[in-house]
């Protein structure tokens, strides 16, 4: 308490990003029919401002605590706040048409989008398993009712509801963790928490049992095997624009959803979430790998395409130590911006009356429009990780990482199922590139939006001089945790 | 000044190179005058280099370092790096010289060819190789140009590439020629394994010390690891220099243009063997395994080698096989440890042989393309300048003096004679022989083709005429050297300490210092004439008069001798014709062996294991999994939930129950 103005001067984008997602709500409803770009144009600059605020308050020396201890910020909520406003950033400016076509354009829409960025924001930031929660029911609330946007559709509505169920479900496993947790070290702040369990048994049950858990809780908010059931409906009923937000920056913020908890929190017990993770992983590659195989709708494959890409994340965590984080935020990094540009092409390929998810619809693109053939193409090697594609260096690096701690088996199962994987992610560039197509209609897209979509899925290439840079990023952040 | 050397050094080759890559890429743009001017040219200044770099090791001038190193691999450098002593001088004022009367010879043979700038791309190319094989002072530069004067052995004698012929021919030279490379590389990683390192002056610095060492190739059977790595080399050298069994492939070059014939097959490339070899003598040497073994095969292609020479008809055939058997001789001195006689002859007989292939050439250009010498006869009126060089061709290649021929073969067979290594008594009556039947193919040829009277129909003979002069100046220019080069080379270059430094010979093993006592202390003209005069009372001489005799007798004096002849030794005369049915045995049994093995490979290994079980076994597993896990994923809600769920109990009931 001694000092509120410093607390809230670390807190400034958050509050910024909250304030402003009162304003655009109230403001929406003299604009709309007037000016209908002011909310998304608003909200656009909302982000850079918050990008911008995030990036000059990085903490002096590691990390402060802030709210009595309730809040830090440190080297890896900054880069990981980045990111998250990054990717919002350009998913907005990929949705923009998507949702002005279909009648979704309404100032809710942004809104909702802010606070579930505020959410990430604030699990990101997070020191005690109060804020920790909050964080993410703002996050899954402001999802539960994006997915639920396009009211009309009985697809979309089923899905925000198995969503909703799902989650709550998922939400008071976590609670219930977190309570048996509580009974054990009598304390919420992790701090505290890493030093009660220093002090304790390592296989004291009750900890065991909340570990667990805190685990399932965590594996919903991955959508890792068991706990994925969830993914592949709400890809494919939720509208596009909102699969586009919805697989891109909440990976990240589990990424440091999982570095509280597990690495900041149950550092003591880094042997027994190391062995659950394993077997989560392997499930999550397997399954995922192997159902995509049969999917005939494109966004469903990517939804277990994203089931496996999340187990080869966890790779990286399990090996618990620092090389192996680093691993993990760069493939999750890399993971969003590719899943970004894949998503995109799917809006790009759409329009109203008309969703490209069928990959029957791909057929012979390149004899339509060669230059989204290849950029079809370009997406699909980086997302098997074949090089020269900044894919293959994400999948080197967590497999680097399990080999630095002589975890070969795991290693070597890793890449036989990457090599599965690769069979459907080469099978959209052969039905791109050597299939008859089917329809002839020309693809209209804005010219702004094709812009910035080629240059995203260049950078998934051309980025290659510089990996070096963002490795030494994603390390220093890592290092600098509190 | 050492670094002015380098870089002439460096030039020879380079500027070949360069020659052929202006006239193999730009060939269309700069035309054929372009093509022909700027190789001819390169090859001059490689020539003129190379004997201003023979005149500098005469005068005591070696150079043996290294120039680029374009790789470092676990701390094992290669390197590009020359060794320059008299055996490499010897060698690159060889090839150079005989490649520039081929470029010469090739602008008025190949005048009419599409293929033009191809072709004379592909000879720069080749000299450029052979030179980079000679300068190499390492094994591992050895093996590149080893297999760069394949390459382009391959690609020259299927110039004519439509050609069915020229096309199974080439394929054959290179798969034959494999045989050899595969041994001739694993005798290097052997070396690379006993020395751990490729550099000549390395290893042969440390050859005695790893006498004793053993490998064990088969269980039970122990080798001196000099014998195996000496053997494995000299298996390389069978196949280039052509060796029976590997020789097959040299008769079928002939497909190739003629001036390629006397290029790469008769006095340069197929010599690699023997230099190599040569320059590995300090190998050698310790292995008298090897040496007999060497000599043996060597007198196995002389003697058989030249009774194939006996009834072949094609022109350029006879050469061919002449050429076998030379090589074979050249082979039985290496083994005999006369390896001064050998180079001295690999040198005599480049020119000669080069000679009597390019008077062939002429010989067919002004026939129209025919080379059956059936079809020939009393040419001598018609191609009078061919006819002289050929005869001085034929003249040193039968042996008589003071033809070059005469030196170098006299050298090789009194070597053989004062060995007495093992097999050394049946090499001796081989080559002594060979002698007589040598005469009497080179002479068939002669009679056959310049002499008797004319057989082709009448309008050839009307168009008959000497070939230009761009023909006619390179033969002359190689008859020179054909006639002289024996007696000017023999003292300073066998009997004296030219070669030293360069080749290795054991004082046990000495047989050209035993030859050389007699000659000591005199100047070169009395050596070149006691030589002469000591020659011409041994018996090589008289077999080499009988065998010109015997072929006058045969094709002017009594022209239906042969026919009778082939009658009394009937199936002698087929197994001769059929080349000892080597061809045959190799097309049925190691051909369709190989293929047949392929073939069951390719079915069992590679369409029902590897495809069938590995690959779409797996795909099918994979898509098996695929289908049965999909109902898992119902869409109802409740199953999703109870999934989580028993996920959760997992979890909970294996970490709670393991600790």
């Amino acid at each position: 308490m001694s000092n509120i103005f410093a607390d809230i001067q670390l807190a400034t984008p958050e509050i910024f990003v909250f304030s402003m997602a009162c304003v655009i709500l109230l403001l929406d409803k003299v604009t709309h029919e007037r000016m209908p770009k002011a909310s998304f144009l608003l909200t656009q600059l909302t982000l850079l401002v918050g990008l911008y605020l995030v990036t000059i308050t990085v903490p002096e020396g590691g990390s402060i605590k802030a709210f009595n201890d309730m809040f830090v910020l440190d080297g890896m909520a900054v880069l990981s706040k980045q990111v998250i406003l990054f990717l919002t950033f350009v998913v907005l400016i990929y949705s923009y048409s998507y949702i002005t076509e279909r009648k979704m354009y309404r100032g809710e829409y942004f809104v909702l989008i802010l606070n579930a960025v505020l959410g990430m924001m604030v699990m990101t930031s997070a020191s005690h398993f109060l804020t920790i929660y909050i964080g993410l029911e703002l996050l899954s609330l402001s999802l539960y009712t994006l997915v639920a946007m396009n009211r009309d559709s009985d697809l979309a509505t089923e899905a925000a509801m198995k969503y909703f169920v799902l989650g709550a479900l998922a939400s008071g496993l976590l609670l219930y963790g977190m309570s048996m947790i509580y009974g054990a070290t009598g304390s919420l702040d992790i701090e505290t928490i890493r030093s009660a369990i220093q002090g304790m048994e390592s296989d004291d049950t009750m900890l065991i049992l909340g570990l667990v858990f805190i685990i399932v809780g965590i594996g919903f908010k991955l959508g890792v095997v068991p706990f994925h059931m969830w993914i592949p409906d709400i890809y494919q009923g939720a509208p596009t624009s909102v699969v586009l937000f919805l697989g891109t920056a909440p990976k990240v913020a589990a990424f440091a959803f999982i570095m509280r908890l597990l690495v900041d929190g149950f550092q003591g017990l880094a042997e027994n979430w190391s062995d659950m993770l394993t077997i989560i992983a392997v499930l999550s590659m397997a399954t995922g790998n192997i159902l995509a195989i049969i999917q005939t709708n494109l966004k469903r494959m990517l939804a277990y395409s994203t089931i496996s890409h999340m187990g080869y994340f966890l790779l990286g965590i399990l090996s618990a130590n620092p090389n192996g984080y680093s691993a993990s935020l760069f493939y999750v990094i890399v993971y969003s911006f590719t899943s970004l540009a894949a998503f995109g092409l799917i809006i790009m390929m759409s329009r109203a009356g008309f969703e490209a998810e069928e990959i029957s619809d791909y057929k012979g693109l390149n004899k339509r429009h060669p230059w989204f053939a290849f950029l079809v193409a370009l997406v699909m090697f980086s997302m098997a990780g074949i090089p020269p594609t900044v894919g293959f260096f994400a999948k080197l690096s967590v497999i680097q990482a399990l080999i630095d701690v002589e975890m070969y088996w795991l290693a070597v199962v890793a890449i036989l199922f990457a090599v599965i994987g690769a069979y459907y992610y080469l099978r959209i560039i052969k039905t791109v590139y050597f299939d008859k197509p089917e329809r002839n209609e020309p693809i209209t897209a804005r010219f702004g939006m094709q812009f910035v979509l080629s240059a995203n899925v260049f950078a998934l290439v051309l980025i290659m001089p510089w990996i070096g840079v963002i490795m030494d990023a994603v390390s220093n952040a890592i290092s600098a945790m509190g | 000044m050492m670094d002015d050397m380098k870089l002439i050094y460096l030039a020879i080759p380079l500027v070949c190179l360069f020659a052929a890559l202006i006239a193999g890429v730009f060939g269309r743009q700069i035309g054929r005058v372009g093509a022909h001017s700027i190789t001819v040219a390169g090859v001059a200044v490689a020539f003129a280099l190379s004997l201003y770099v023979y005149l500098d090791v005469i005068a005591g001038n070696t150079f043996n370092g290294t120039i680029y190193i374009w790789g470092v691999s676990d701390n094992f450098p290669f390197e590009v790096g020359f060794l320059i002593d008299s055996l490499t001088a010897t060698m690159m004022v060889v090839v150079t010289f005989v490649s520039l009367m081929v470029h010469i010879y090739t602008i008025g043979y190949m005048r009419d060819d599409p293929g033009y700038q191809r072709f004379f791309s592909y000879i720069s190319l080749f000299t450029f190789a052979m030179l980079m094989l000679v300068m190499s002072n390492n094994f591992l530069q050895l093996f590149f140009g080893w297999e760069l004067v394949g390459l382009v052995s391959y690609l020259l004698i299927g110039f004519w590439y439509t050609r069915e012929t020229a096309i199974y021919a080439n394929m054959k030279a290179f798969l034959v020629n494999r045989i050899g490379d595969l041994a001739f590389l694993i005798g290097i990683a052997a070396i690379y394994a006993t020395f751990g390192t490729l550099d000549y002056s390395a290893v042969f610095a440390s050859v005695p010390e790893v006498l004793g060492q053993t490998i064990e190739i088969l269980p039970g059977s122990e080798w001196s690891i000099i014998t195996f790595i000496s053997i494995l080399l000299f298996i390389g050298a069978m196949g280039k220099s052509a060796q029976v069994p590997l020789h097959v492939w040299l008769p079928d070059s002939m497909e190739g243009p003629t001036p390629i014939s006397a290029l790469i097959h008769a006095a340069t490339m197929v010599t690699a063997g023997i230099f190599m070899v040569a320059r590995t003598s300090p190998i050698f040497e310790f292995s008298e395994t090897a040496l007999s073994v060497v000599m043996i095969i060597g007198a196995i292609t002389a003697f058989f080698m030249a009774l194939l020479g006996l009834v072949q008809n094609d022109i350029k055939r006879v050469i061919a096989y002449s050429t076998l058997s030379q090589l074979g001789y050249m082979t039985v001195g290496l083994g005999a440890s006369g390896y001064a006689a050998s180079i001295f002859h690999l040198g005599t007989h480049a020119f000669f042989k080069a000679l009597l292939f390019l008077a062939a050439g002429s010989v067919i250009i002004a026939m129209h393309h025919e080379q059956d010498m059936r079809k020939m006869g009393g040419l001598r009126k018609f191609l009078p300048w061919t006819y002289i060089t050929a005869a001085i061709g034929s003249l040193a290649l039968a042996g008589i003096p003071p033809f070059a021929g005469f030196f170098s073969k006299d050298m090789i067979i009194e070597s053989v004679h004062q060995s007495e290594l093992f097999g050394s008594g049946i090499a001796y009556a081989a080559v002594l022989s060979s002698v007589v039947l040598t005469a009497f193919y080179s002479f068939r040829l002669m009679f056959m083709t310049f002499h008797g009277r004319p057989r082709m129909d009448q309008h050839t003979l009307q168009h008959l005429k000497e070939s230009p002069m761009v023909i006619v100046l390179p033969l002359l220019l190689l008859a020179i050297p054909s006639v002289i080069a024996g007696a000017l080379f023999i003292n300073p270059m066998v009997f004296g300490d030219y070669f030293s430094g360069a080749i290795f010979v054991l004082p046990q093993h000495d047989v050209i210092g035993a030859i050389a006592e007699d000659y000591q202390g005199k100047s070169d003209l009395a050596v070149v004439f006691s030589f002469m005069f000591h020659g011409i009372l041994q018996p090589p001489f008289w077999l080499a008069i009988s065998g010109i005799f015997l072929a006058w007798l045969f094709y002017i004096r009594l022209p239906e001798l042969p026919g009778k002849a082939v009658a009394l030794v009937k199936p002698l005369y087929s197994l001769l014709m059929n080349k000892y049915y080597i061809d045959e045995f190799n097309q049925k049994f190691l051909a369709n062996g190989t293929v047949g093995v392929g073939r069951l490979l390719s079915k069992f290994g590679d369409t029902i294991f590897i495809d069938g079980w590995l690959v779409n076994g797996t795909a099918k597993v994979i898509g098996y999994f695929s289908r049965a896990l999909r109902p898992l994923q119902s869409g109802l809600v409740n199953h999703y939930a109870f999934a989580m769920i028993i996920g959760l109990l997992v979890l909970m009931t294996w970490f709670v129950r393991i600790n």
